[in-house]
């Protein structure tokens, strides 16, 4: 036997010097196998939900379908009306489903290494020739693929969900309408859900290493995404581009409208009807009388209008829904690649 | 070759050096012994040799000049950590197939057949097995994948002195039939005279003494004489002195041929009785000696 080992010693030397690491694609089967029953139960929570989306989708465009196609002048017509607009309330306007990116996130992300951390198994798993670095890596970009996948796939459900409430052009029925920017629905659509469940894995990654325990993990990746999501939408959003001006009183409901002011030969003169001079609301005071005692908005502005007063409107419209969903899907990408990237390099850095 | 090579390494975790000034070389084919109490620094060098942590201080290379996490001692090093971690969830059958797709080299069939000889049934989940058997699984996972170096941390301080005996057996084997470099911590100080030829005695972050265990027992003499003249003996460094009421016992560094003072008698030393004797005075060190720096003095004992 170590004549053997004697034999072989410079074959092995020689070998070393052109040493290839251990294949990627090795890691497969490692992810599979340890991640199958998490990736199982998180599959059959959003198969579950899916379905739920489905069924009251369904009954959701036949209640559109029918409040669309009813003759005003039909007395059944205002229930149904109200039946499709209370609908909405069903997934709470959408916020329910917000909650699923930092599910995924807190519950797949943050256990990947805090329970490698928690129960010393990564004393193991880093210290194999495939190396902990390595390992981090695979773990992290593999995972991140099939949650980011999977959540694409929710989000087309939920566009077809949603499609009712977008669709324009029956503000005559007073049909509820919401605009494609409304805070519930902009990250439900397009790419923004799948990127905002892959930056709550990436958050989930980044806390499991530093915090080394789950459930502690889970809790702050929650709270990050929570935090980074309200900012998102309250500040950043309606800064990706530039609001347009009109001076069309009739912006369409899709739009989204930030400020609405009056001027006067090309001066700012007051926001809204509350603000107006006093004298220009006597003026315009025997207009006829809206519901609640107060004057109806269109003929006030009508009357504003008539005194020389034009109304400027700042708005997103409609049509930049993609632009704002590639920003968005973007700067998450990003910012996902980077969290990673410093998971990584704290992996590499800690663990030579 | 040097399995380990350290000149000046330290770790520091916060404010606290758990590992100073460690200069140390351990030649290949050993069963290297890292022994020191608990909080010495053994766990911290060996997080350091297999990569698991990078130094604060110093250098350090493991196989002939390897970095610690590189591939090439990645792959020639196979560690076992402290309480044998592993997959709970996990069977054993799957543990050998996590172990294979992570590694280069993976002998299954060795794998499967050790498994087979210690009767650790494949399809049983790693956190069913009980304790010995989850380090004999830990262990042949480690020596399946050939490596050069078996890095083992505390492998049995959680057994019994059964699965303890079939434990070691199994690391001398893999020592003695395939040629692994063996380094292992422990405190359990009778476990190591039958198992290690190589010593590293670790105490306050620092190494206090190394070297081949035939060495260092020559290299010193329990002298047993009045306990009144203890405080005369001056020709040899004195490690450790153990008074009792008529007798001294000085643990000294002398050969066989150094003299003996008259009344004085001189034995040959246990393993464990040195290193009780070092481990009862961190100080030692900085042995006495002709203007040596300690660690170089500790390194020297090898040669």
């Amino acid at each position: 036997m170590t004549a053997l080992t004697a034999l072989t010693a410079p074959t092995r030397l020689e070998a070393e010097a052109t040493l290839r690491p251990v294949p990627w694609r090795r890691m497969a089967w490692v992810i599979w196998r340890q991640h199958r029953v998490g990736l199982g139960a998180v599959a059959a929570a959003l198969s579950a939900l899916a379905v739920y989306v489905w069924i009251v989708g369904l009954q959701l465009h036949h209640a559109y379908v029918a409040a669309t196609t009813c003759n005003p002048a039909s007395p059944v017509c205002g229930g149904l009306i109200t039946h499709f607009n209370f609908m909405n309330h069903v997934l709470v306007g959408g916020y329910t489903l917000q909650l699923v990116p930092a599910l995924i996130g807190a519950f797949v992300g943050a256990p990947v290494l805090a329970r490698e951390l928690e129960t010393g198994t990564f004393r193991y798993a880093w210290t194999q020739g495939f190396g902990g670095w390595r390992w981090t890596l695979a773990k992290l970009v593999g995972l991140a693929v099939v949650v980011t996948a999977a959540a694409g796939a929710l989000s087309l459900l939920f566009s077809w969900y949603y499609q009712p409430y977008l669709a324009t052009g029956h503000q005559a029925l007073s049909l509820s309408e919401e605009s494609p920017f409304s805070s519930a629905l902009f990250d439900l659509r397009g790419v923004a859900f799948a990127a905002w469940t892959l930056v709550a894995f990436a958050i989930g990654g980044l806390a499991g290493l530093l915090i080394r325990r789950v459930v502690p993990a889970i809790v702050a990746t929650l709270a990050a995404y929570t935090g980074l999501a309200l900012v998102t939408a309250n500040l950043l959003r309606q800064h990706y581009l530039t609001p347009l001006l009109t001076t069309n009183p009739n912006v369409p409901g899709s739009a989204w409208i930030f400020s609405q002011w009056w001027t006067k030969g090309g001066k700012f003169a007051f926001f809204g009807w509350r603000d107006a001079p006093h004298n220009l609301v006597q003026q315009c005071a025997s207009i006829p009388v809206g519901p609640l005692g107060k004057p109806s908005q269109g003929t006030l502005a009508q009357c504003f209008a008539q005194h020389g007063y034009t109304q400027l409107t700042s708005y997103q419209p409609a049509s930049r829904f993609w632009a704002f969903q590639w920003i968005e899907g973007g700067w998450l990408l990003a910012l996902s690649v980077l969290l990673i990237a410093v998971t990584v390099w704290v992996v590499r850095r800690r663990a030579a | 070759m040097k399995v380990i090579e350290a000149a000046g390494l330290g770790k520091r975790f916060g404010s606290t050096w758990a590992l100073r000034e460690c200069t140390l070389a351990i030649p290949d084919g050993h069963v290297a012994a890292l022994v020191g109490p608990n909080g010495a620094g053994k766990t911290t060098l060996l997080n350091l040799a297999v990569g698991l942590a990078a130094p604060s201080a110093g250098d350090l290379s493991v196989l002939g000049g390897r970095r610690p996490g590189s591939p090439a001692a990645l792959d020639g090093i196979a560690f076992v950590a402290q309480d044998t971690p592993l997959y709970k969830n996990l069977s054993a059958a799957d543990m050998l197939h996590l172990t294979r797709n992570l590694n280069r080299h993976f002998d299954q069939g060795y794998a499967e057949g050790r498994l087979g000889e210690l009767g650790i049934p494949l399809k049983r989940k790693a956190g069913k097995l009980s304790g010995g058997q989850q380090a004999q699984l830990a262990l042949s996972l480690a020596l399946a994948r050939r490596p050069r170096l078996l890095v083992l941390d505390e492998p049995v301080a959680m057994l019994d002195p059964l699965a303890r005996h079939d434990f070691m057996a199994t690391v001398l084997t893999a020592a003695a039939d395939d040629g692994v470099s063996v380094l292992l911590s422990s405190h359990v100080l009778a476990e190591l005279e039958r198992v290690a030829d190589y010593l590293i005695l670790m105490s306050q972050g620092r190494v206090q003494l190394a070297g081949e265990v035939d060495d260092l027992l020559a290299s010193h003499r329990m002298l047993t004489g009045p306990t009144a003249e203890a405080g005369n003996y001056a020709e040899r460094p004195v490690v450790h002195v153990r008074r009792a009421e008529a007798q001294a016992h000085l643990l000294v560094r002398a050969t066989a041929d150094d003299p003996i003072p008259r009344g004085w008698e001189a034995h040959p030393v246990g393993l464990e009785e040195l290193a009780l004797a070092y481990l009862r005075e961190p100080g030692a060190a900085a042995m006495p000696g002709p203007a040596r720096r300690p660690e170089a003095e500790a390194s020297e004992v090898t040669k």
